[in-house]
């Protein structure tokens, strides 16, 4: 086994797996922490990438730069959805069935408007460090990979911050184990979680820019990320966001050997595959409360 | 005492780091009234649960009529004659009062028997029961259109429906009136005189006073006290721990 | 209504619907129609499980798939036995093949049903929510296996060419819409039959509160595994002719979105409490897509299908036969 290549797939991998980091840490609040299960939390990030690339190609902005300007937009659009999904399904107590079909609608939704929109040629953005890579001897460090990874990791550390260190952070912890607490606290749940969910598509802003960076991206390409979102949520034990972190660093790096030893056209199912596995052998994932 | 109905030995269950029930032993003699008290918290609902299957012990064993059960799941030991009715009432909601019953009719009691209970005799069945608690007026009408004793009722019907030889009434009565507890407690013993064994979870001390036979307390996830009720009322650790003076 | 009675009303309006297409001549009709009756079977099999228990299956396509790769295997085999079997057992495979179609149907079911089986198995004992992914993954998986599998044509496709004229009915595609009718009594009936059925008390308990069902008796996991077969077996079923009756098959058209979305869209719409429901929501949905992608366009009408997916999810939960009861009055029942 050519070990060069080896050690430079799981460099990828690794690099991959921050991105996936940050691409999973809105489902690990959403999901992991408020049981909303907004299966089309992928939809929102490949919104994030087109307005990326939209402002990207007519204005030249940097794609990060842009995903962070739309930071406030997607934090209104997901309080927005959340009020939504509350009046229409929580509130009613109605089985997650609707709630499920809802969010179902909402990411088939989302691809056909972008594929009207688009078109389904693919797009990609342009950015001085794209193409460039960083060499240390034998290890390759493409930055096409490497700034999204950095500012992944950046943004996954302020969640953990905000989330252990603010008070209405710790209320987000506290709200899925003990909403009755919260309660005595005269602090209104419905309102904590509606600020997670904000937040929670707010981090899809910013993941949409590091998608568009790293590969070109069509409308479908959501649906990819939809398994390995939940493979890595699952893998990583639900709520928890260390170990989220850790489960998406593992498939990154599992994926990125597969593709690389045996093609790329493994790639989907490695994900699904992960997660078939831990769900029937250890459900709770590797640090699941 | 000849063997005992239901019976409980070191039982220990977690939850994470959280001990819930810590070596706890209980025997229940058949056609025994037995009450269980203690705070909120103490671990009550977790017991119903470890016996009843929903929740699996991690240490000690139940056994049932003589046998383990500590490995089956729920509607197993449902089969086998262990019946409960939920604190919080749990009807199925788009059925009516009387399909809400058909329920253990057909999954219980006709699955013990092996043979398949004709509509005629699901209805009959049903009706007597409904008759039991005084619902038979709203047969035909949804959980939700139900009051709050009606619910309960309904609860401790369906409970009875699976033809079970202990049913365990987990807080049945709270936030009932002083008439609408009379009502379950009068209920309860006469279920007990047509042969079930019955546990019953309270907070409601009168209650609790008038029906059991044997009064068992638990605190923090241990029994701490199990006898006759005018004995335990008095024991300083229970006093101290819960009733208070 | 007793059972052989609706079995002998659907016969006689197939019967009559059959002979009125013919009446027109027009190909075209039996190819729209076929497609209808298509989703007709997605929608009910799809009910059975998230309709009657609750549990939402993503991965409708993938079922579908496991019949139409399970029909392009028998057919491929079909066509040239001897490059498959050892010389030992060929003279009587070559006898058993090529295989009729209405044996690869329900081959195809068995396949499907097993795969339900084993998906059930792994997941059904955890939330529901899991077992929703679970299926969404393995619709994924399996476009990947396919795709890189050869006997099957993997990304290039593989032709299934039936012959060209079938006696009695005449052009082929009558009579693949003559089987589809078939299949569509058969799924309505077995639908109408649970919800009928001390299994159908059983499927509601699970829909309603799970755990109080448990406490009741339900043994709620051999149910949700029954559920999750027979869901599986007729998708899979109604996979089975789609080769023959499109020529060409490659992943694409079968692993296709609009079969996930349709068969979750088509219940919900039309209701799911009842086998009425998705019925309904199929001939509904099924012909407003079919205008949409004449007049508008077929990317258009997917559109059309989510957004009334979310509008009847938000505004009528209940379906078309919800609020038909609602208005007409047909008692408490919700």
């Amino acid at each position: 086994m050519d070990f060069t290549l080896l050690m430079n797939a799981v460099i990828a991998g690794l690099l991959l797996g921050a991105f996936y980091a940050a691409v999973t840490a809105g489902i690990s609040i959403s999901f992991g922490m408020l049981d909303v299960v907004n299966i089309a939390h992928p939809a929102f990030i490949i919104l994030g990438s087109y307005i990326a690339y939209i402002v990207n190609t007519h204005f030249g902005l940097d794609p990060i730069v842009v995903s962070i300007i739309a930071l406030p937009a997607f934090y209104a659009l997901g309080a927005a959805v959340y009020q939504i999904f509350y009046i229409s399904f929580e509130k009613r107590g109605q089985d997650s069935l609707r709630g499920l079909a809802f969010f179902f609608g909402l990411l088939f939704v989302t691809e056909v408007f972008l594929v009207l929109t688009f078109g389904v040629d693919y797009r990609s953005v342009d950015a001085a460090y794209i193409g460039a890579s960083l060499r240390f001897g034998i290890i390759e460090l493409p930055y096409r990979l490497l700034v999204p990874a950095v500012v992944s990791l950046a943004m996954f550390a302020g969640l953990q911050i905000f989330l252990g260190r603010t008070f209405i952070g710790r209320a987000v912890m506290a709200v899925s184990q003990d909403p009755l607490a919260l309660r005595l606290m005269a602090v209104d749940p419905t309102r904590i979680k509606r600020i997670a969910f904000a937040i929670s598509i707010a981090t899809a802003s910013l993941a949409g820019a590091f998608l568009i960076i790293i590969q070109p991206v069509i409308p479908s390409v959501g649906r990819d990320y939809i398994g390995r979102i939940f493979a890595i949520c699952v893998l990583g034990g639900l709520g928890s966001l260390p170990g989220t972190l850790i489960a998406a660093l593992l498939l990154g790096v599992i994926e990125s050997i597969t593709s690389t030893f045996y093609g790329p056209s493994w790639a989907p199912a490695v994900s699904f595959g992960i997660l078939l596995l831990t769900l029937a052998i250890r459900p709770s994932g590797l640090f699941g409360r | 005492m000849s063997e005992p109905l239901l019976k409980i030995e070191g039982l220990g269950k977690r939850f994470g780091g959280f001990v819930a029930l810590d070596s706890v032993d209980l025997n229940v003699a058949p056609g025994e009234r037995l009450g269980l008290i203690g705070p909120n918290g103490s671990g009550k609902s977790t017991l119903v649960n470890c016996i009843c299957g929903t929740l699996r012990n991690e240490d000690g064993t139940v056994s049932f009529g003589g046998a383990r059960i500590d490995g089956l799941i729920a509607h197993e030991r449902t089969r086998l004659g262990l019946a409960r009715s939920f604190q919080l009432p749990r009807p199925f909601a788009t059925m009516t009062v009387a399909e809400n019953l058909h329920v253990p009719l057909i999954y219980t009691v006709g699955a013990r028997s092996g043979h398949h209970l004709s509509a005629a005799d699901l209805d009959a069945r049903c009706m007597e029961l409904l008759a039991l608690v005084a619902l038979d007026g709203k047969a035909r009408q949804m959980p939700r259109d139900l009051t709050q004793v009606e619910m309960r009722k309904l609860e401790l019907a369906r409970a009875v429906a699976a033809e079970p030889k202990l049913l365990i009434a987990d807080e049945a009565m709270a936030g009932l009136s002083h008439s609408e507890v009379e009502d379950i407690v009068k209920l309860l013993i006469r279920l007990n005189e047509r042969g079930i064994t019955i546990i019953m979870i309270e907070h409601i001390m009168r209650a609790v006073m008038a029906f059991s036979q044997r009064l068992a307390v638990l605190v923090s996830g241990k029994k701490i006290a199990d006898g006759k009720p005018e004995d335990v009322i008095k024991d300083k650790d229970v006093v101290g721990a819960y009733l208070g003076t | 209504m007793r059972t052989p009675l609706f079995i002998l009303i659907q016969f006689a309006v197939a019967l009559a619907l059959y002979l009125v297409l013919r009446f027109f001549g027009n190909d075209y009709l039996f190819f729209a129609g076929y497609t209808v009756l298509q989703f007709i079977v997605l929608a009910t099999a799809w009910n059975i499980l998230g309709g009657y228990c609750g549990y939402v299956n993503f991965g409708s396509a993938g079922f579908f798939a496991i019949g139409a790769y399970t029909s392009v295997c028998l057919f491929t085999i079909g066509q040239a036995p001897e490059d498959v079997f050892p010389a030992a057992i060929l003279p009587a495979m070559q006898w058993i093949f090529p295989l009729p179609v209405p044996v690869i149907i329900v081959c195809s079911g068995i396949m499907a049903g097993l795969v339900g089986l084993g998906t059930g198995y792994l997941t059904l004992r955890l939330r529901g929510v899991f077992f929703a992914i679970a299926t969404l993954a393995l619709a994924v998986v399996l476009q990947t296996l396919v795709v890189n599998w050869s006997f099957v044509g993997g990304s290039r496709g593989a032709y299934v060419i039936p012959a060209n004229t079938v006696p009695v009915f005449g052009p082929y595609i009558q009579y693949l819409f003559a089987l589809m009718l078939l299949l569509t009594i058969v799924a309505l009936t077995s639908a109408r039959l649970i919800e009928r059925s001390s299994l159908g008390v059983g499927f509601a308990t699970i829909r309603d509160d799970e755990l109080a069902a448990e406490a009741c008796g339900v043994p709620t996991l051999k149910l949700k595994l029954i559920a999750t077969v027979l869901s599986g077996a007729l998708m899979g079923m109604a996979g089975a002719p789609f080769p023959f009756y499109i020529g060409y098959t490659e992943p694409g058209s079968v692993f296709d979105l609009g079969y996930a979305v349709n068969a979750i869209a088509m219940p919900m719409i039309g209701g799911t409490t009842s086998w009425a429901g998705p019925l309904i929501g199929a001939i509904l949905l099924g012909t407003l897509q079919q205008i949409a992608t004449v007049t508008i366009s077929s990317a258009a009408n997917l559109l059309l299908v989510g957004l009334l997916l979310i509008g009847f999810v938000i505004v009528a939960p209940t379906g078309v036969v919800g609020l038909w009861q609602s208005w007409f009055g047909k008692g408490a029942k919700r």
